[in-house]
């Protein structure tokens, strides 16, 4: 039984990044993977899965979820293995500090060596990210710089939009996968969601071939770099 | 006291009537936002001296700001000065009010613009319905609007705040105004406060209200809605709207409200609002190819949700047109947010310039679709179509069909 689980998505949800969950869910059941989709309220505890999902928020929402997961057992589940994607908000929580309400310093869950500054500007709009063969395509919404640290890969490089700080995007640490594109990157990038699953199941899943090509397809001809 | 307007302001009023003559003889649209624009330019504070001596209400929140401000005028009754062709920003409230001398004003203001626009309009009452997320790579977040509001709020004695007791996001931005009108009136859609908007812990809810463990908690209401009917200030009144929906009882009850703030008779109001069966092209029956199309605006995941529900659960063929425009918000990401699985067991064919982001949230709902590239594919129809499309695919389609 594959277990994915969407992490209080009442308070970070804001971008439609509940979808992700659901393309995981959906992409595995194609492939005859018993598979169970749940998510974590505010006063919940954290559900076992495979899978944990965190998704974009504002700063109050931000800062209580952060404060939620700290308490919970999910640092050491994923240092136990478990595949952790965030995007956005998500992505920042996971590092050692992020800024929220102005430049307040706030901690992290301090999974990775990965800190968040208030950027000078705020990034709206397209992203476009080359990761190796693939292009990672999406949209982005946030106000954070975001420096990696030694030991920690970017996700990819930007070809459009911001991402970290203009020049990568997201990173790659163990089981931890973080990006900017906000929810549904996923929904938008089948190849994706398909490398996450393919990282959990332990082998190589047959194409699925579906309309969520053709939008990826179309996607990368809209966004030019 | 009204005062008489200043020689700019005359300038500033005669361009823009101009304007708009000029704009509706050459029959590009009705030329409003132009004119207002230049009126503005001439004279920066002209909405002052224009809303000046009359009564106004405003109504704002992210979903049905266009129907109620045509509820609160079509219940008024005679001569109302609204802004009734969509553009809701100072330019169109000054065209709007130029172009009329009626005592009486209604106007629709987007989210962002009510702390300006109620400083230079000064209204008698304020309406403000609900807050949710809508086009959010180009608004403000919901919670920073809500903050907004709050600070313009408490400013006026005399000023009634009409307000949505059960949105916990337009309870917070109206708990410091001092003379609030709460109205408990149906507002399916909680997604977007399931944290206190004070303090941010979980909110509780039970038995049809709602509250924190901090004291933030639904305020005792004035105006109930009630099944085919509602409750202001203690007197009953039966409603039945020609307009469909729950939402749109939620609209009438908080127009006849504001109605009842400024002193008009609330049966009489009544009437005149339930005669209403259409509000800019929406909710209307169109004609297209042959086909009677029922045409629904749904542009964010409130107002989706609540017009999914009026779908007839018989498997009916439903169209969705999606386009992500400046209008629109170029993020169309809100997709995964509307309950689409609301749609399995109809068959939903895509249109719009995002048909492929459409499609690929229905086939995750397991929902069955068709990508249509060009509307001559689409199929024939015995019974009306069920078309929603956002923004500017409404009026696509607005524009393509004709009236019944
Ligand atoms: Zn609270």
């Amino acid at each position: 039984m594959l277990t994915i689980a969407n992490l209080v998505p009442d308070l970070l949800g804001t971008y439609g990044d509940g979808g992700n969950a659901l393309v995981l869910a959906q992409r595995a059941r194609a492939r005859g993977e018993e598979t169970l989709l749940v998510s974590m309220a505010l006063n919940d505890e954290l559900p076992d899965a495979s899978i944990y999902l965190l998704g974009g928020g504002e700063d109050g929402p931000q800062r209580l979820a952060c404060d939620v997961l700290a308490r919970s057992s999910l640092a050491s589940r994923a240092r136990d293995g478990a595949t952790v994607v965030a995007v956005c908000a998500g992505l920042q929580i996971l590092g050692t500090t992020f800024c929220v309400e102005g430049d307040d310093r706030y901690a992290g869950l301090g999974l990775c060596d990965v800190t968040t500054a208030r950027g000078s500007i705020r990034s709206v709009g397209e992203l476009r990210v080359r990761v190796g063969e693939r292009l990672l395509v999406g949209f982005e919404n946030h106000g954070g710089r975001t420096t990696l640290g030694d030991g920690v890969l970017p996700f990819g490089r930007v070809e459009h939009g911001r991402g970290n700080d203009g020049v990568y995007d997201g990173f790659r640490a163990g089981t931890l996968w973080a990006t900017y594109a906000h929810g549904p990157v996923l929904a938008q990038n089948p190849w994706f969601a398909d490398a996450v699953l393919s990282s959990v199941l332990g082998y190589e899943l047959e194409p699925l071939d579906s309309v969520a090509d053709l939008l990826y397809e179309e996607r990368c001809r809209a966004i030019r770099s | 006291m009204s005062q008489s307007p200043s020689p700019r302001d005359r300038l500033g009023v005669a361009a823009l009537r101009g304007l708009n003559r000029v704009s509706r003889a050459s029959g590009r649209g009705s030329g409003t936002v132009i004119g207002g624009r230049v009126g503005l330019a001439i004279s920066p504070h002209l909405l002052v001296s224009l809303a000046q001596g009359r009564t106004s209400i405003l109504v704002s929140g992210t979903n049905g700001k266009t129907t109620t401000t045509a509820l609160v005028a079509a219940g008024w009754g005679g001569d109302v000065v609204t802004n009734d062709t969509g553009s809701n920003m100072p330019a169109g409230h000054v065209a709007a009010l130029a172009g009329s001398t009626s005592p009486r004003v209604a106007l629709e203001v987007d989210e962002a613009w009510l702390g300006a626009v109620m400083s230079e309009v000064d209204p008698r009452v304020v309406v403000l319905l609900n807050l949710s997320r809508d086009q959010l790579d180009r608004a403000s977040e919901v919670r920073q609007l809500a903050e907004r509001w709050r600070g313009v709020l408490g400013d006026a004695d005399d000023r009634v705040v009409v307000a949505n007791a059960n949105d916990p996001l337009v309870v917070y931005a109206a708990s410091d105004a001092r003379n609030v009108r709460w109205c408990d009136v149906p507002t399916p859609w909680q997604a977007d406060a399931q944290s206190c908007p004070r303090c941010t812990l979980a909110l509780e809810r039970a038995d049809g209200s709602w509250y924190c463990s901090c004291g933030f908690a639904k305020p005792t209401a004035i105006t109930t809605s009630l099944r085919n009917g509602l409750v202001i200030a203690g007197e009953h009144y039966e409603m039945r709207l020609a307009l469909p929906g729950a939402f749109n009882e939620a609209n009438a009850a908080m127009a006849l409200t504001a109605l009842a703030a400024v002193d008009v008779d609330v049966h009489e109001a009544l009437a005149r609002i339930e005669a209403v069966t259409a509000v800019a092209g929406r909710f209307t029956q169109r004609r297209w190819n042959g086909r009677t199309l029922r045409l629904l605006l749904a542009k964010n995941p409130a107002g989706f949700d609540a017009l999914l529900s009026t779908v007839e659960p018989d498997g009916r063929d439903v169209w969705i047109a999606i386009n992500a425009r400046i209008a629109d918000g170029h993020d169309p990401s809100w997709l995964y947010d509307v309950p689409f699985e609301k749609l399995r067991g109809h068959l939903v064919w895509c249109l719009g310039e995002r048909r492929l982001d459409l499609a690929t949230r229905l086939d995750y709902a397991g929902v069955e679709f068709r990508v249509v590239d060009d509307v001559d594919e689409l199929p024939g129809a015995e019974r009306p179509v069920d078309l929603f499309a956002n923004y500017t695919a409404f009026s696509e389609w607005l524009a393509r069909s004709v009236p019944c």
